[in-house]
């Protein structure tokens, strides 16, 4: 099994913690005079996002963690499992749970190119594009000629999440949004 | 003081990724002309500092037959591939107070010294150390040459001293000399796994300590005897140590110097047990040193500067590489 020594740390490198893959986000050796020297070391976790530090006496190692981040194009769901091709193609599929797959699901009906991580092969984070173009399944009839002033109402879109709207848009538009905030960013096609 | 506060050390804070230079760019120094320029004129004035005061100084070998035992420092050895050869210098202190033994007035060396491991931000495994030995001072009045040096490097400023047990305590709540526990939940809440030992601990909490402190110019002083090194250790058992932190930054360690040549063979004997019981490398005493020091080493303060801290200090960079013409990525 490979292992990375505290002096071969740096940003980017995917090691095992506590079971988990991480990602080494920064690293610091540190001394006090005449002390025993330490790497702290400032990781995020790969499968739940959160960050961690810690800190090693200088010479430990951590294990390596076989991360590959890759593009694969979302299939379809068959309501357990998200499924996604590769891109490069070789046609490969991998399936990824509903928990793996967390708030990208909210945007993804198909054919949408989402960053996805892989552990030992195995899908633990789906990103989707940053901007994506779906459809108005459902909302409240639109006020024709408001198209500048405030005002918002939610809509529901085909993939089921529902987003905060302006009050001219009506079922069937096409929207382009922002997948990091969740936010409605311009109609496309009324 | 919650366990997120602490643990949002301030060693991450501000470190940039440390990467290699890019082949086809690494032949290029990492300080600018102008950076060296400025070090150029600290060396100068560093050596006006001393001529100015009658302070002689020396130069002495960069490869010596014996070593330091401090169980947390490794030395590099000069070596082919026939024998391991001598060592390249931790420091001068040994050669400069064989030097005292043999009769020198109060001297002063400028020269590179090598510690095995030690890269960061901070550290380079090469870097120049000013150390210089004062006949006939105490730690306090060797602190109080020390800021004048720096006053004139850095311009002048204000000086706090705090004790190794008053710093800790300030800044953790945390008793070193006599709460374990506190000591060992500190230590962890920064994220070392429990299996450390209290002086680990210790260790950490310090580097933390001073790492995060907001006074700009600070004298530890009264460390525990166990971190006594080469002081000698007062009446009431701490030691005559000192360090000076500039902006979180270790940059001067000083002794009251131990003079007792049986005290000095019984510390280090105890530091080549501590290197084999931590599976460290196997050293010898330097038995020239011992046989200076029971020749008799005039009473004396020395302290170590590490020149390439004080010059990035000077020039508001936060790496030693910046401040030295070829830093271990390029050397």
């Amino acid at each position: 099994m490979a292992t990375y020594s505290t002096n071969e740390f740096r940003p980017g490198l995917k090691v095992l913690l506590e079971g988990d893959p991480c990602s080494i986000l920064a690293s610091e050796f540190v001394k006090p005079g005449k002390g025993q020297a330490f790497t702290r070391v400032k990781l995020r976790n790969l499968k739940t996002g959160r960050v961690w530090e810690r800190t090693y006496r200088s010479g430990e190692s951590l294990e390596a963690a076989d991360v590959l981040e890759t593009q694969m194009e979302f299939l379809y769901t068959d309501g357990d499992f998200w499924h996604f091709m590769n891109t490069d193609g070789s046609f490969e599929q991998k399936a990824a749970s509903s928990t793996v797959v967390t708030e990208a699901k909210s945007w993804l009906l198909g054919q949408e190119v989402c960053n996805v991580t892989l552990w030992n092969d195995e899908p633990i984070s789906v990103v989707a594009p940053n901007f994506v173009e779906l459809a108005v399944k459902e909302t409240d009839p639109g006020i024709r000629g408001d198209t500048a002033q405030g005002g918002t109402k939610p809509a529901t879109l085909a993939t089921g999440a529902t987003i905060k709207v302006p009050l001219f848009v009506e079922i069937g538009d096409v929207l382009r949004i922002d997948t990091r905030t969740g936010e409605y960013v311009n109609r496309v096609k009324a | 003081m919650s366990s997120t506060d602490i643990g949002s050390g301030s060693f991450l804070r501000g470190a940039s990724p440390s990467r290699s230079p890019a082949e086809g760019s690494d032949w290029r120094p990492a300080a600018t002309i102008d950076a060296l320029r400025t070090r150029a004129g600290m060396l100068r004035a560093t050596r006006e500092f001393f001529a100015r005061r009658g302070v002689m100084e020396v130069q002495t070998p960069v490869l010596g037959a014996a070593t330091v035992t401090d169980p947390a420092i490794d030395s590099l050895r000069a070596g082919t591939p026939d024998e391991p050869g001598p060592y390249l210098q931790t420091s001068p202190e040994f050669h400069m107070k064989r030097l005292l033994a043999a009769g020198a007035p109060s001297i002063y060396q400028i020269g590179p010294v090598f510690r095995a491991g030690e890269q960061g931000r901070w550290h380079n495994p090469e870097f120049t150390m000013l150390e210089w030995y004062r006949l006939g001072f105490d730690a306090p009045r060797l602190m109080d040459e020390v800021a004048e040096l720096v006053n004139a490097l850095l311009g002048p400023a204000a000086y706090e001293r705090q004790t190794y047990a008053g710093l800790i305590d300030s800044r953790f709540g945390v008793d070193a000399n006599g709460d374990e526990d506190a000591c060992l939940r500190t230590a962890r809440d920064l994220g070392l796994d429990c299996g450390a030992g209290v002086e680990e601990a210790l260790d950490l909490i310090l580097a933390e300590a001073i790492a995060s402190t907001r006074i700009r110019r600070l004298f530890i002083t009264d460390f525990p005897r166990r971190l006594a090194a080469l002081a000698r250790v007062g009446a009431a058992g701490a030691a005559s140590r000192f360090e000076l932190v500039l902006d979180g930054v270790e940059v001067a360690n000083g002794y009251h110097e131990l003079c007792d040549a049986d005290e000095l063979e019984d510390r280090m004997a105890a530091d080549i047990r501590r290197r084999r019981a931590a599976g460290g490398r196997k050293v010898d005493v330097d038995r020239r040193l011992l046989a200076a020091q029971r020749h008799g080493l005039p009473e004396c303060a020395g302290v170590a500067v590490g020149f390439d801290r004080l010059v990035a200090l000077r020039l508001g960079v936060a790496n030693v590489g910046e401040a030295m013409a070829f830093d271990w990525k390029r050397a």
